[in-house]
């Protein structure tokens, strides 16, 4: 059935994206400084919170303009989650940079349990839900009986991520900041020699990376409308796959890579057992690295000795 | 005059720390804000928020605090700079430490009046103690990162559990076969990671931990999923057992002493101190053996390994195997000690803290791995009062320790091997792998 199959393929791209955009992150990240950033998923945990808060104090306030809202949620929420990224690489992992790889890893995953523990603690472990901020769709087709829809709310994920891939792209590609971030990857020694303020680089990189966690977090907050303080490790451990699946250090991969396991979710619930599509995103991914072990876009690593 | 240039750089200093921990203080307030300042409230669709100005002033404040305390001992310690002297202490203190921490684990039971409670942390200590031990073979001898070593201690714990409940096999029966169920496991994970390097071997071996949870709690008429297995036997002592009715065939009943829950702890502990004993005993071993030697030389570089005929994939599949064969001894015992399992015990943060008592512990350092094993499980474990806190702490301990101790605890090593006299060297030194 083609409906079904095209149903499939608008809700995979959708979680896709949102898998692509906190993958950008960990791939930025780790193309700078070569660390995992463990704590990446819960920023994107942050950001859903710190947008429901706003939310909630929208409607407090007796403000009832939805969409005005979700867009001051996610400019505080972004806002607040660069401050988060900076302090995390200020305090966890600029001290250990250039030590013991695994040290920057341990602090890493440190620094998730503990701002998971930080948001359990403060705000309650309970699920926390919205109700649906924009809610209708319209119809694509219908086939014996089957309604394919495409709700605005996906639209509204699917356009908002394509905006800011763009932005971020942009920053990447044409701006100062990006050519710094582009030289540090290649050498970070040389680039500090040549004038490259390289503390400053990687602190900014922390803060665009958890800025477009941020984006996500809201995402999947309207989209799903419940979150809790523990969502930020599927997702991160997900986004995390899909940037090694597309070849860590690679921009493009690590939205490709968040695209293929958004639709391979969506593909395996639909079509075999809902309660083993981990289980078949964790085994693709190892059957690609088998045969690509540094991923789709990868850059092959040189062995020199 | 050079009061006044004193007197002016204590005025600096000052206006720097006052600067910076106002900085701090900033940070704190825009991190605070939303999550301490305010608490969401009530039910679905019905959210509303409360204030709590205090608890945020209080929490700012506290962070600038901090902030001021991390200043004046960074100041301290560029002024003291006795590392080296400090190193050669700890690393003659350690020729006592070990000794030491051998004895009064081996005679903790035995103190007169000492509560079950104590005897039961210290199984738990111990268990971890095994756990860093088999996963420092992969880690800290053979540099391959595996953050999916909770997958073997699930691997054995099931079969245990598993076998006891269709076959009704008793523990000591199942040991040996749980280790060897962990070993294949461990094999089918080496093949295809073979030839992947630091971060991509990072995520599959992350992602076989996931996979192996996964199917335990979803291949519901196999292993009960997520409600887990119960009424696993405890381990009998020569064919008797410890229930607590007394009787004939039982412990009590057949030394004529009365029935103690204690008695049952005691002996699970004496176990599991062998089982680490013998993890311990055996790593060092091997790491004289061409086999060991070969895992630290592959750690050390990989290219040099290959040019000089180390079988490589042999010597990989190996610190796989045998690293994850006493993760299952770990396993099935830990089945025995909890009498159930559900697949909640075998999460990603198992691994992550396994992992961590290695790093923390310093890679490759035994003494290390196990003085990080009692500071990260015994500690928390005596902190229960805490309750929600607990893992907040853990969490805040091991970014602090990391970053005061990027090393870990014994940041010195003895090299397996050496041209003329051996002697201590720096963890500096040593590569810590890239496969």
């Amino acid at each position: 059935m083609i409906a079904y199959a095209l149903q499939q393929l608008i809700n995979g791209i959708t979680l896709g994206m949102v898998y692509g955009l906190i993958a950008v992150g960990y791939t930025m990240v780790y193309g700078i400084i070569g660390m995992i950033n463990f704590a990446h998923g819960d920023v994107f945990m942050v950001g859903a919170y710190v947008g429901i808060i706003v939310l909630t104090a929208f409607s407090g306030m007796g403000i009832a303009a939805v969409p005005v809202g979700l867009l001051v949620a996610l400019l505080v929420s972004v806002a607040l989650c660069g401050v988060y990224g900076f302090t995390i690489e200020r305090a966890a992992y600029r001290p250990l940079r250039g030590s013991f790889r695994l040290a920057p890893l341990i602090s890493a995953i440190g620094m998730s349990i503990l701002l998971e523990n930080f948001v359990q603690t403060s705000q309650g472990a309970k699920d926390r839900a919205i109700p649906e901020p924009i809610p209708g769709g319209f119809t694509i087709m219908q086939q014996h009986g089957f309604v394919v829809q495409m709700s605005y709310m996906q639209i509204a994920i699917i356009v908002t991520t394509l905006v800011t891939l763009g932005i971020f792209t942009y920053i990447v590609t044409k701006t100062p900041l990006g050519r710094a971030m582009r030289a540090i990857e290649q050498d970070a020694k040389m680039a500090a020699l040549l004038g490259v303020n390289t503390n400053r680089v990687i602190s900014l990189t922390f803060v665009i990376g958890s800025a477009l966690a941020a984006v996500a977090g809201i995402m999947f907050l309207s989209y799903y409308g419940v979150i809790n303080f523990f969502i930020g490790f599927n997702a991160g451990i997900k986004a995390f796959t899909a940037a090694v699946l597309g070849g860590i250090g690679s921009l493009p991969g690590a939205v490709l890579g968040g695209l293929l396991i958004g639709l391979i979710e969506s593909f395996w619930s639909g079509y075999a057992t809902i309660a083993y599509k981990d289980v078949a995103v964790y085994s693709i991914l190892a059957i690609v690295l088998m045969f690509m072990p540094t991923g789709l876009l990868g850059r092959a690593d040189i062995e020199k000795v | 005059m050079s009061d006044v240039r004193s007197a002016q750089g204590g005025r600096d200093t000052l206006i720097r720390y006052i600067r910076d921990a106002g900085g701090v203080g900033l940070l704190a307030l825009a991190i605070f804000v939303p999550f301490i300042g305010l608490r969401l409230h009530g039910e679905t669709n019905g959210l509303v928020l409360h204030y709590r100005p205090k608890l945020l002033v209080i929490g700012v404040v506290l962070a600038m605090l901090a902030r001021l305390l991390v200043l004046i001992w960074q100041e301290r310690r560029v002024h003291q700079g006795r590392a080296a002297w400090r190193a050669a202490r700890v690393a003659s203190a350690g020729k006592y430490v070990a000794p030491a921490l051998l004895a009064s684990a081996a005679l903790l039971p035995l103190v007169p009046g000492i509560a079950n409670f104590y005897i039961d942390l210290g199984v738990l200590v111990m268990t971890y103690v095994m756990l860093g031990w088999g996963l420092n073979i992969v880690v800290g001898l053979a540099g391959l990162l595996d953050l999916g070593y909770v997958a073997f201690y699930a691997v054995g714990a099931y079969s245990f559990a598993l076998l006891a409940h269709y076959f009704h096999l008793s523990f000591w029966e199942c040991l040996p076969l749980s280790g060897i169920f962990a070993a294949i496991w461990g094999m089918c994970l080496g093949f295809p990671v073979l030839r992947l390097r630091g971060d991509y071997l990072a995520i599959v071996t992350l992602a076989f931990g996931e996979i192996i949870r996964l199917v335990i709690t979803n291949w519901i008429s196999l292993t009960g999923g997520p409600n887990g297995i119960y009424n696993i036997p405890h381990p009998t002592f020569f064919g008797l057992n410890f229930n607590l009715g007394g009787g004939p065939g039982t412990f009590s009943g057949f030394f004529g002493i009365d029935p103690d829950p204690k008695q049952l702890t005691t002996y699970l502990y004496y176990i599991i101190f062998f089982l680490a004993l013998l993890t311990n005993w055996v790593t060092l071993r091997l790491r004289r053996l061409p086999m060991g030697r070969a895992w630290e030389a592959l750690r050390e570089d990989e290219i040099a390994c290959r040019s000089l005929g180390i079988n490589v994939r042999n010597t990989k599949l190996t610190a796989f195997a045998i690293g994850a064969m006493f993760g299952g001894f770990a396993g099935c015992f830990f089945a025995t000690r909890q009498n159930f399992i559900s697949p909640d015990s075998f999460t990603f943060i198992e691994s992550a803290t396994v992992l961590a008592i290695v790093v923390l512990g310093g890679a490759g350092s035994q003494l290390g791995v196990a003085l990080a094993a009692v500071v990260m499980i015994g500690i928390p474990a005596l902190l229960q009062d805490l309750s929600i806190y607990r893992m907040l702490f853990f969490g805040l301990a091991l970014v602090i320790m990391m970053v005061v101790r990027p090393r870990g605890f014994v940041s010195t090593r003895t090299p397996s091997i050496a041209l003329g006299k051996r002697q201590q060297i720096s963890s500096e030194l040593m590569s810590e792998g890239h496969g």
